[in-house]
């Protein structure tokens, strides 16, 4: 496709117009951080609207096909506008696992009844999506998951229960991780993968408090809920491949996504703007030089994430290890964003003691918040050390420990 | 910060990188590096004349002087894939002096050597001094007007490939600023250079005796910018440094998938696999960093400043972590001059304090970055 540079420059400059006369006003209470901490119906209906609003005006999905609701242009328009949300901060599309994951998966491997069926909703927010692959028993062990979906007829019977499912209070469809045959050779040939609907007799949601406080995620339970066997997506018994494509987009290494930021965005500069505030020693903190040393240390980290992405698009300074950049990517960036926030706790001195709520918490607590909500981004989607394995083994070519 | 976060890498790079990366491989096994750890000179005659006549030292020198007309970013293309293989070879040295010519020297000057350097002309460096301050312009060195000559005094150290040199870019006071001064070889008494035994031993070091050296006023660099021949050193040597990382990372991950304990491939430990993907990913974002300063270079005041410092700064720590983990790793094996992890470390650690390590720099970016 040839797009000419004047006709990018009009778009990014509609974009930048419509989002800074559409950015919501506050709307008085804690918004979450990212989608894995909606907790409250307020949040959940703000966003929810802010998302729908973004996709009527053609900011999101733009280059998803337009037969399903997408707005088949060029990924460059896409891009542009998600530029445009960094850059004026507006707040986070929640529907991330029906955009960034569950969407990607149905274009690229769904029956076209199923694309009618999900992805325009998924892009205007009206239907929400959850994931149900941790199990209280198999996390980072995926491959082992028991949830049964017992065939009876053309319908699958489903019991057992899922947790830690983010946006499971609010969902409307979960991608579904479930045990269809026990009687396999290996763990994974017996798992098959459901786009299944949430709001059904035996499907129930209970909350689970968060270490925030705040809710967040459900644990899921199923008791004999009934789902058809359109729910499929994938051969039966080809549940394990579908699940490890979702990751690719859960973690982007694939691309595909909708678009739009996930996570109110953070950067070491605010933190520089902290250490302005904090004190040491009679002075600003940002006059110290061991606050100095970390605040370069983290810009320099900063930079060194936006650069990879660069580098990563320029085939000839990728050669030897052409997915390292993407593999790692997530293990980077949550990592420097946990670490990150808790130099920002500690930065202010004897008020890092303070907590969200308390009249003098220096930035309303978005720090000691965020501090703890970053380990959403260690943990879920595969934990840190998980993460070091599959680099450590794929692109670094290291056994496997057994 | 998303406007800087730009790398382009041109066709000509691309071409450099992939020529160097075969001349390299081919010109310095192993086995090969380790000849020259014995040999009076870092590298054979034979060897850098071939490096000449690949027109490699007239990269970033124009056309009218006998170079390629391109840049120091061009130049990175060609140290990285040499650092990866623990090449030795006054590259480096010459082609910053070519640098300094160029902005500051004469026409007379610029047309008299530059060519010569292009050619295959050594040029030694001869900044640094006793006290080891990274600071360039902190100079005990100093020349003095007298009857048309600059006479000189004070020592000058860590002259690389000194023996090899037909001429010295030396740094010296002048009427209370930094000056440089070329220096020709021709024009040393007996003595003036002594070895110095340094970390490196694929370096060849010496120490510079200015003591009532002579030189006629001609050869005086009409403008002497130290902060950039700092910064272009820098560069360059984050270079050196990102292509010795990937190198001893290679190197560490050959025994990690070779050598076995308790009936498994060593490498299958996590305590070993996840320092590992560590190594990875600070080569990574050092490359980054580097091409972005390779990028920005020209705008030095500025950008290119911020760039080329996180980059040495970036790399220096990066080097030292892979390579440290890489002697530990190869257990007692590693302890030996025998395995090659000491190699990568002893070079990691000169080109890290020479310049600048990373607190270093990172305390220069505090000033560039937050006041
Ligand atoms: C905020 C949040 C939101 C989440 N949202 C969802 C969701 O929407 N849907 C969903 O399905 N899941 C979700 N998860 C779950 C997440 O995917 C799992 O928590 C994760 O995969 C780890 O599993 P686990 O919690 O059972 O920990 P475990 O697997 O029990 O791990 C415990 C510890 O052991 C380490 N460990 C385990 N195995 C290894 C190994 N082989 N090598 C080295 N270390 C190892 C882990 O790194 C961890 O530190 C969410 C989690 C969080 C925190």
């Amino acid at each position: 496709m040839n797009i000419s540079a004047s006709e990018l420059d009009e778009f990014r400059a509609e974009a930048a117009a419509w989002f800074s006369a559409n950015k919501p006003a506050d709307p008085g209470f804690l918004l979450p951080q990212s989608f894995m901490e909606v907790g409250t119906d307020a949040q959940f209906e703000f966003l929810r609207a802010w998302q729908n609003k973004v996709y009527a005006a053609g900011y999101l999905g733009l280059a998803w096909p337009a037969e399903f609701g997408g707005g088949g242009k060029d990924q460059v328009f896409q891009d542009i506008a998600t530029a445009e949300m960094v850059r004026q901060n507006v707040p986070f599309m929640t529907n991330t696992i029906g955009l960034s994951w569950a969407g990607p998966l149905i274009l690229n491997m769904g029956t076209e009844a199923q694309k009618q069926a999900y992805i325009k909703r998924i892009l205007s927010a009206e239907d929400i999506w959850c994931q149900g692959f941790s199990e209280p028993d198999h996390g980072s062990d995926l491959g082992n998951a028991q949830l049964r979906a017992t065939r009876d007829g053309d319908e699958f019977v489903l019991n057992g229960s899922k947790i830690w499912t983010s946006l499971g209070a609010y969902a409307d469809y979960i991608i579904l991780l479930a045990r269809t045959d026990t009687q396999t050779n290996t763990k994974y040939e017996g798992l098959s993968y459901f786009l299944a609907p949430m709001k059904i007799e035996g499907v129930d949601p209970a909350p689970i408090k968060k270490l925030t406080g705040e809710h967040g995620f459900t644990q899921t339970f199923f008791n004999d809920a009934r789902i058809s066997e359109s729910c499929l997506i994938g051969a039966e018994g080809a549940g394990w491949q579908v699940a490890m494509k979702t990751l690719t987009f859960e973690r982007a290494v694939s691309g595909g996504q909708a678009g739009g930021v996930h996570s109110m965005p953070v950067s070491a500069w605010e933190v520089v703007q902290l250490a302005r505030q904090a004190m040491r020693d009679g002075r600003p903190a940002i006059e110290d030089p061991l606050v100095r040393d970390q605040l370069v240390g983290f810009l320099m980290e900063e930079r060194g994430m936006a650069l990879n992405n660069s580098r990563a698009k320029i085939p000839g300074l990728i050669a030897e290890r052409p997915a390292s950049i993407a593999l790692s990517r997530k293990l980077v960036g949550s990592e420097w964003r946990r670490r990150l926030n808790q130099f920002a706790v500690t930065l202010q001195g004897a008020n890092a003691s303070r907590y969200v709520g308390d009249g003098a918490v220096m930035d309303r607590g978005r720090w000691q918040r965020g501090y703890f909500n970053a380990f959403s981004g260690t943990i879920g989607g595969g934990t840190s050390q998980i993460q070091k394995n599959i680099v450590g083994e794929r692109v670094l070519g290291l056994p496997k420990q057994d | 910060m998303n406007e800087q976060a730009d790398i382009i890498f041109t066709d000509e790079q691309a071409q450099l990188l992939e020529i160097a990366e075969t001349f390299t491989a081919d010109k310095s096994p192993m086995d090969a590096v380790r000849r020259q750890l014995e040999a009076d000179d870092a590298i054979e005659a034979g060897l850098w004349r071939q490096i000449a006549d690949l027109g490699w030292l007239g990269i970033a020198i124009p056309e009218e002087y006998g170079g390629s007309g391109l840049g120091l970013g061009e130049v990175v293309t060609i140290v990285e894939p040499m650092g990866r293989k623990l090449f030795s070879s006054p590259l480096i040295s010459t082609t910053l002096a070519a640098q300094m010519i160029l902005l500051g020297g004469s026409d007379e000057q610029k047309s008299q050597w530059l060519p010569q350097l292009a050619g295959g002309t050594v040029a030694a460096l001869a900044v640094t001094e006793a006290h080891g301050d990274w600071d360039l312009s902190n100079l005990t060195c100093a020349a003095e007007r007298k009857d048309g000559n600059l006479v000189l005094s004070g020592g000058k150290t860590f002259v690389t490939d000194a023996m090899l040199a037909d001429l010295f870019l030396v740094s010296v006071s002048l009427d209370g600023e930094p000056a440089l001064v070329i220096v020709e070889a021709a024009n040393l008494g007996p003595g003036a250079l002594r070895r110095e035994i340094v970390i490196d031993e694929s370096r060849r070091s010496h120490a510079l005796n200015l003591n009532g050296l002579s030189v006629p006023m001609d050869n005086l660099l009409p403008a002497a910018n130290l902060h950039r021949l700092h910064l272009a050193a820098c560069l360059l040597y984050a270079a050196e440094m990102c292509g010795g990382m990937a190198g001893v990372i290679n190197v560490t991950l050959d025994y990690l998938t070779t050598r076995r304990q308790f009936d498994h491939f060593i490498g299958a430990y996590q305590a070993l696999k996840h320092p590992m993907v560590d190594a990875l990913v600070g080569l990574e974002q050092a490359r980054s960093q580097l091409y972005h300063a390779a990028t920005v270079f020209d705008m030095a005041e500025g950008r290119g400043e911020v760039a080329v410092r996180m980059a040495k700064a970036q790399a220096a720590d990066a080097f030292a972590f892979a390579s440290d983990r890489a002697i530990q790793f190869h257990g007692a094996f590693g302890f030996t001059h025998e395995c090659d992890a000491q190699l990568y470390r002893r070079r990691a650690l000169w080109c890290e304090q020479q310049y600048g390590d990373g607190a270093h720099h990172r305390k220069h970016l505090a000033g560039l970055l937050l006041d």
